[in-house]
């Protein structure tokens, strides 16, 4: 039996052809992804991600041990409200899971993890907790997600909801703010402006259907894949899991090596020197580059760990694990079926507030 | 929607049309565009190329997989539209207009032995279920 989210008759009713993600009966697409992509890149569309799970973190110890647990340092979150990227690692610096984490007070930070991984890591994250004393971890399952992205997202939101608007208005990217009964943050997973917006489940449907009656476009994982791929966002399970580093995920910058602190996969990260990194890989022959290609570089064989066809490009782009001396600007070969098509290495995100960004 | 009744099909969703000059076109049916969504490549057999029945000839790719495309009976390629090269999307907007090749059959009688649109109704509605 398919988990369902409080959205499941709303997807329904908008004519979503629904699929298996993880377990969850979930909207692909409502009759075009190449549209609902369009749509976000233009104006604005709205996303079921209530499969992810918020947990809260709470008590005294919260800084400490997520100081201790995340690769990223919160001790760059000192203004109530702000937002963190980061991995979450185990001891072998292998990725357990992405996460973005908020610091609302000193005894109450926010975590959203991924749908496919969230029991382990809460059960992760249990393990870790014994050490703290005065620490809780809350699982919010009654919460609904819901993100609204595309540069007229915000407004929009405020459309359906007036009161929101004092209260978000002035938050920049990155930071989030409470609504009672709205948590608002000003993130993302397409490179457009908007809201990630967590609300109880039950307030969820006519939280849409408002949306929906200003103009905002329901949107489906399908688009919801092609706008992080050109974003240059990494999808865990897929660009990373437990088996490569963030250091060999394009993910260096969340990672602080430097610092005094410790955190789980510290040591192992400072032992290694990666061999490989990723890469943005633009195709320049007819086809599609897809996860699993393989790669031939003039440092060595790689491999495309994201692609598919860029519907604001108007031709395929891709992730790919490849050697770390791989330059931008050198062309690569992917084998793709019986044939050997040519690709361009360049520096992504590819696609970042509606505009291209590759040359 | 429903399936025509004048063309032939397959269980691997192609559809088959007899011409007039005794060739037949080969596309991909609404069903399997549907379960494909929006299409953003073709890759047509080349002009010429000898086929064998069921043989891997063509792929269609979506946004989301790519998909084989199967021969449905032995023949020769002497046609591929390139519309539908440049336009994938041709297949999503009308599946029956949009053929992908055409074969000169080696055994015209071949066809007969594909399923009809009763039959591919019923291929349909099992994998439904």
């Amino acid at each position: 039996m398919l988990k369902q989210t409080a959205l499941n008759a709303a997807h329904r009713a908008m004519g979503a052809k629904m699929v298996d993600f993880s377990g969850w009966d979930m909207p692909i697409h409502y009759g075009s992804q190449i549209e609902e992509h369009h749509q976000v890149r233009r104006d604005a569309g709205m996303f079921d991600v209530s499969h992810m799970l918020a947990i809260d973190v709470e008590g005294s110890s919260a800084r400490e041990f997520l100081s201790s647990l995340l690769a990223n340092n919160v001790s760059r979150l000192q203004m109530p409200g702000k937002a963190l990227y980061s991995c979450m690692l185990n001891p072998q610096g292998g990725v357990l899971d992405d996460l973005i984490v908020y610091f609302l007070r000193e005894d109450w930070f926010r975590i959203v993890v991924n749908a496919a991984t969230c029991d382990k890591d809460l059960a992760w994250m249990q393990a870790q907790a014994k050490a703290f004393r005065d620490l809780r971890l809350q699982p919010r399952r009654e919460m609904a997600i819901v993100a609204v992205q595309g540069p007229q997202a915000r407004e929009k939101v405020w459309q359906a909801v007036p009161e929101m608007r004092a209260a978000t208005e002035l938050l920049k990217p990155f930071q989030a703010a409470e609504c009672a009964p709205y948590f608002v943050g000003r993130t993302g997973y397409t490179g457009e402006d908007g809201f990630e917006i967590i609300l109880p489940a039950a307030q969820a449907p006519a939280f849409w259907q408002a949306l929906s009656a200003v103009g905002v476009k329901p949107i489906g994982l399908g688009a919801r894949d092609t706008l992080r791929l050109e974003a240059g966002m990494n999808l865990y399970g897929q660009d990373m899991d437990e088996s490569v580093t963030p250091l060999e995920s394009g993910l260096a910058w969340t990672v602080d090596l430097s610092a005094e602190r410790d955190f789980i996969g510290k040591a192992a990260l400072k032992e290694q020197a990666p061999a490989r990194d990723l890469f943005g890989l633009v195709l320049l022959d007819k086809g599609v580059l897809r996860s699993h290609q393989a790669v031939s570089t003039a440092h060595g064989a790689g491999e495309i760990t994201s692609g598919s066809f860029s519907p604001t490009l108007d031709k395929s782009i891709a992730l790919a694990r490849l050697p770390k001396n791989t330059a931008i600007g050198d062309t690569v070969q992917v084998t793709v079926r019986d044939k050997s098509l040519t690709a361009k290495v360049v520096k992504y995100p590819f696609v970042r507030n509606g505009k291209s960004l590759i040359g | 929607m429903s399936i025509p009744g004048d063309l032939k099909y397959t269980k691997s969703h192609e559809w088959v049309r007899v011409e007039a000059d005794g060739t037949v076109s080969v596309g991909i049916t609404h069903h399997a565009q549907d379960l494909l969504g929006d299409m953003v490549y073709v890759e047509s057999p080349s002009i010429g190329r000898q086929l064998k029945a069921g043989e891997e000839c063509a792929v269609v790719e979506s946004v989301k997989a790519a998909s084989d495309v199967y021969a449905p009976i032995a023949g020769e390629v002497v046609a591929v539209n390139s519309e539908v090269g440049d336009a994938p999307e041709k297949i999503n907007q009308d599946a029956y207009g949009a053929w992908m090749f055409k074969l000169k059959p080696a055994n015209a009688a071949d066809v007969n032995g594909l399923l009809d649109a009763a039959a591919y109704q019923a291929v349909v509605e099992s994998e439904a279920h």
